[in-house]
């Protein structure tokens, strides 16, 4: 616990260093842009919603590329399965009767969005178990497949009015709004508490847990251990594409309403570096969304402080400082306990 | 280096930063003004995408120099939801109040419903807004909604005069409705004045990247070009400096968007259809101005003047007046109703 406090501390203060070094340079006070940050973030109600709004949708990819990391596997096609997400969601929900009771709506579009996500995912840990395919480049190049699909559907069926959004889902599968300004943060913030203290659950207190993070350690080991590893990653794909599927939820059920083009981009490939610098554990990882979620919301607090560049230059800049600083710690750590003493 | 000294170091560093930047960083003069106040969200793009986003941001600066009125703008990064960024311009209270509030962008249309809803003492305006189902007119919310198509059929209608192969293209960005409208309206114009004349069409991609990959748009204008297309129009933001690359490299004739792109390249951007975002926005603020603002869709065409085709002494060499006058009369005709550009 020390050793993940230690490296936290040194990731944050080398990006504060690295993000005011490029401040200076725009010329630009430091100061004046982190605390215009910070305070425009958490005294405005709105702007707090906001955060928590785009950390729900980080933290759910965050838990889903977390998830099948500790099974030993990268899935970076979460982007593809949040998209398979949107399109199953909002198109089911469309479809749904206008007067489809709130208890039947939400649960059947949740089903859909966590489905289509499974079922992507679940397709690259497939092709892994009995193939061989590398699910980074299965899960990657399915990133396009779906992105394409969704665009063609859209122009062909779905898209209404010149625009490129989708006929309103009915009223009944929306998630209620949780107030905080008027901001888009929604009922899907709970299911994503949820989703993580399941995800918790499984990893630290079922033998399920335990095979998938033996297959993780070491597949050779795990095998001759009697755990089907084929199942293991099959399982693993299916259940993390079904978190990134769910991140739906929040953006079609919870603030669009309605199918749109390119809902959500980008968030499937920030959920890996908030499986990263949550270091795969999903306490973490909804620390590690919280704080991504602050440089998206904060950055454009400042954004007429300072040009769009630097604030998306710094989402990288923690991510590298946490890699760099995890191993530090780690080393320094090991050489210490003369030192220490 | 131990965790500690590290630790220490890192503290050190920061505090040097922030201590430096208070002490030698002048703090930025507060915009004076006592002019009418104008914000801006552009699109991914940003403001300097040399389309229409940055017609947009023109439109803000002319205003500004003409008007004298108080611009601001920001450019959201990409997966931030964008409404958060007109919310922050509608939200300004006391000397920072703004009377308008634009997104440029089709993205912006359903938030801007809201948060005319929302703020109803401030005016909003969407460029290439369309409305959502059911949502009806807002006092307060202007659409902007150009008819590329109308500009895109005298295009085409220049490209098929101009022909000398009978074959001519079209390349686009991403494949949405806004940018299907283009190519409608293009195949239209050059059908009308060739009929047996072919038109090559191919977009670059399906997601918003498809309007910034140039080396795309050099192939899939070398490959038309390679099947006797002489002349390619493009509607796909930067990606078309690719199909005027293509153009250079085989002497042949390219057509541009959104504003007029002879100086890109000189050799052969025969003309452009331009589409007035910068006009339609200080329009926009002369009516704030003269407390005239109505809500409700604006289609801007060619009988407005806020979308075109360009002949002027620059780019005379490549279009012949021969051409230019058919043109004219086309944009005439369309006018006066008596031709229908259809476009979808």
């Amino acid at each position: 616990m020390k050793r993940e406090l230690q490296a936290a501390a040194i990731a944050v203060l080398a990006s504060l260093a690295v993000g005011s070094v490029l401040m200076l340079v725009v010329g630009v006070s430091p100061v004046r842009v982190w605390g215009t940050m910070v305070e425009r973030t958490f005294t405005d109600e709105y702007n707090l919603g906001q955060m928590l709004f785009a950390a729900t949708s980080l933290a759910l990819c965050g838990l889903a590329v977390a998830l099948a990391l500790e099974a030993g596997l990268f899935n970076i096609g979460a982007e593809g399965q949040l998209a398979a997400g949107v399109l199953a969601c909002s198109t089911l929900g469309a479809a749904l009767p206008a007067g489809t009771p709130a208890p039947i709506a939400i649960p059947v579009c949740l089903a859909a969005a966590a489905g289509a996500g499974g079922l992507v995912a679940g397709g690259v840990g497939l092709l892994k178990a009995t193939r061989g395919a590398h699910e980074v480049i299965s899960s990657i190049m399915l990133n396009f497949v779906v992105a394409g699909v969704s665009l063609w559907l859209g122009n062909e069926l779905l898209f209404v009015g010149g625009a490129t959004t989708g006929a309103p889902i009915a009223p009944g599968a929306e998630l209620p709004h949780l107030g905080l300004g008027g901001s888009s943060v929604n009922a899907a913030l709970a299911i994503t508490l949820a989703a993580a203290a399941a995800v918790w659950w499984l990893r630290d207190r079922t033998t399920w847990g335990e095979a998938w993070r033996a297959v993780g350690r070491d597949p050779a080991a795990a095998r001759s251990a009697g755990i089907s590893v084929e199942r293991v990653q099959v399982l693993a794909m299916t259940a993390s594409g079904a978190l990134a599927g769910l991140a739906a939820a929040n953006l079609v059920m919870g603030y669009k309403h309605a199918f749109e083009d390119g809902l959500g981009r980008n968030t499937g490939f920030l959920g890996i570096s908030a499986a990263l610098l949550g270091r795969s554990h999903p306490a973490g990882v909804i620390i590690a969304a919280l704080l991504l979620g602050f440089l998206q919301a904060g950055g454009l607090a400042v954004a007429e402080l300072v040009p769009k560049e630097l604030t998306e230059m710094l989402q990288g800049v923690v991510v590298l400082a946490v890699a760099a600083s995890v191993p530090f710690v780690a080393r320094a750590r090991a050489r210490a306990p003369k030192e220490a003493a | 280096m131990s965790v500690r000294r590290l630790l220490i170091l890192l503290v050190a560093i920061n505090a040097a930063l922030f201590a430096g930047g208070w002490l030698f960083v002048p703090a930025p003069a507060p915009k004076a003004g006592a002019g009418v106040r104008v914000g801006i969200v552009f699109d991914v793009g940003g403001k300097n995408d040399k389309s229409f986003n940055e017609q947009a941001y023109n439109g803000l600066r002319l205003a500004e120099r003409e008007l004298g009125v108080v611009g601001t703008f920001i450019e959201p990064t990409e997966g931030v939801p964008r409404e958060t960024a007109l919310r922050a311009l509608a939200a300004r209270t006391g000397d920072d109040k703004l009377d308008l509030v634009v997104g440029v962008g089709w993205v912006f249309s359903s938030d801007l419903e809201r948060l005319a809803q929302l703020f109803p003492d401030v005016n909003f305006a969407g460029v290439d807004y369309a409305p959502s189902s059911g949502a009806g007119t807002l006092p307060n919310l202007v659409g902007l909604r150009f008819r590329e198509h109308e500009g895109s059929f005298l295009v085409g209608a220049a490209a098929g005069l101009a022909t000398h192969t009978k074959v001519v293209g079209f390349v686009g960005g991403m494949q949405i409705p806004l940018i299907k409208k283009f190519e409608v309206g293009y195949r239209a114009g050059v059908a009308h004045v060739c009929p047996d004349c072919r038109v090559l069409a191919a977009y670059a991609g399906s997601d918003p990247r498809a309007f910034s990959n140039p080396p795309l748009g050099q192939q899939l204008a070398g490959a038309m070009y390679d099947d006797d297309a002489d002349i390619i129009y493009h509607a796909s933001g930067k990606t078309g400096d690719g199909v005027f690359a293509a153009a250079r490299r085989r002497g042949q004739r390219a057509i541009g968007v959104d504003s007029d792109q002879f100086a890109i390249a000189p050799c052969c951007v025969m003309t452009s259809m331009v589409k007035r975002v910068d006009l339609a926005i200080v329009d926009l603020v002369r009516e704030v101005i003269a407390k005239k603002f109505r809500g409700g869709m604006r289609e801007l065409g060619l009988a407005e003047q806020r979308v075109g085709f360009v002949a002027d002494e620059h780019n005379r060499l490549l279009l012949p007046p021969a051409v230019v006058n058919k043109v004219r009369a086309l944009s005439d005709e369309i006018i006066a109703g008596k031709i229908q550009v259809p476009w979808q």
